[in-house]
């Protein structure tokens, strides 16, 4: 006997029903590492957990690791040269107690950046990684004027040498990138990871907050973190811990 | 009326005489004598590394802007980075490998196109220079025993 076409159409229902065997468990598993032809997707949510109670006072090692991987310099102009990371040293004015953070790009959920943006150049990918498209930058800096953490520069100068991975020009914003060549690459960290872990602290803490198996999702779930400007619903994708 | 005749001819030969002369010193301006003494330098369109490029050759001279411009936004946006039309790839291989660019006087995609008289702006944000990687790739079994030996 052969089905007829309502029992065709339930047998498949049934099929695909059990791909999914229940939440979290699938039959087909997800795959971690992306091929370089493969588009990023929501599966992902790259971010970072910071403890600043980790981060030594008078170390910047994630400072001049992050500079150096993606080529930026010191143009000679304090006031006015990029910086896609700094440090921030907090003090709670009663008690007096104070320490220091690092401070860069949230990768808000809904960034204001890309809120004001006229051109559509600051945006959010999918995986959640905030950029600025320079190839459509007209250099308006309201980005820099919407970000609450002031995490965005413009650049003055005509820059040259810059690195094959991070290209930087004159007349545009830039920020944080969270690294994205590093991570398109799987690398699986970021310079400023990197740096702090080899000099001992382990104060940030870079990987998926999708992903239920990650260190990340796993601390995140397990541990008390914040997001910095918490009432602004920003949802961020840097986390802190221990202030 | 013959005399007529004869001086309307006499004046279409001349009439062709001198066009014939204007058109000859006309295509001697734009093409030059046709051995590279031209007013406008011909490119220099010299590459040491590999043998062809990503596509044939006529196809990368009227299309290589639209592929890097596709792949451009691919990148940025979608994380895509593919090798094929990617920049960086062809920094790497048109680079003069003794001023490591393709910028110059001389440079693969500068000199093109100051010949075809095109504006480009890759190069006030993109390096010109072909990736350390790759330099390194080259010298990696020297430098690496270097290396080696001097940290032992």
């Amino acid at each position: 006997m052969s089905l007829n076409r309502r029992e065709f159409l339930g047998a498949g229902a049934a099929a695909v029903a059990g791909t999914a065997i229940a939440p979290g468990i699938r039959l087909i598993e997800l795959a971690s590492a992306r091929s370089p032809e493969d588009a990023v997707s929501m599966q992902q949510r790259w971010g970072l957990l910071i403890d600043s109670s980790k981060c030594a006072e008078n170390c910047s090692a994630c400072v001049s690791a992050c500079h150096e991987e993606n080529g930026v310099t010191d143009e000679g102009s304090p006031t006015t040269d990029a910086q896609w990371i700094r440090k921030v040293t907090v003090k709670n004015p009663t008690s007096g107690y104070s320490h220091s953070l690092p401070l860069m790009c949230q990768h808000c959920e809904s960034p204001p950046c890309a809120d004001v943006c006229p051109t559509g150049a600051s945006f959010r990918r999918a995986d959640g990684i905030v950029l600025v498209d320079k190839h459509i930058c007209i250099g308006c800096r309201y980005c820099m004027m919407a970000c609450p953490y002031k995490a965005r520069s413009f650049i003055h100068e005509t820059i040259t040498d810059q690195k094959a991975d991070a290209p930087r020009g004159k007349g545009t914003v830039e920020s944080c990138t969270l690294c994205v060549h590093k991570v398109d690459r799987g690398d699986g960290t970021t310079a400023c990871a990197e740096a702090c872990n080899k000099e001992g602290h382990s104060a940030i803490l870079f990987g998926d907050l999708n992903d239920a198996n990650s260190e990340i999702a796993r601390r995140l779930k397990t541990e008390a973190s914040q997001q910095l400007r918490a009432d602004l619903n920003l949802n961020t994708g840097v986390r802190y811990q221990g202030f | 009326m013959t005399h007529t005749n004869l001086f309307l001819r006499i004046r279409s030969w001349l009439v062709m005489l001198i066009a014939t002369v204007m058109l000859q010193a006309t295509a001697g301006i734009v093409y030059g004598d046709g051995h590279g003494n031209s007013r406008v330098p011909m490119p220099s369109t010299e590459t040491a590394k590999g043998e062809k490029c990503v596509e044939p050759e006529d196809v990368m001279k009227r299309k290589h802007m639209e592929f890097i411009l596709h792949q451009r936004d691919k990148t940025m946006h979608e994380g895509i980075r593919t090798k094929q039309y990617s920049l960086k790839n062809c920094v790497n291989c048109h680079a003069d490998p003794q001023t490591q660019s393709v910028l110059g006087k001389d440079g693969f995609c500068e000199s093109c196109h100051a010949y075809a008289a095109v504006s480009i702006d890759c190069f006030s944000c993109h390096t010109d220079s072909p990736e350390e990687q790759d330099a390194a790739v080259s010298g990696t079994v020297f430098g690496s025993i270097f290396d080696s030996n001097i940290t032992k």
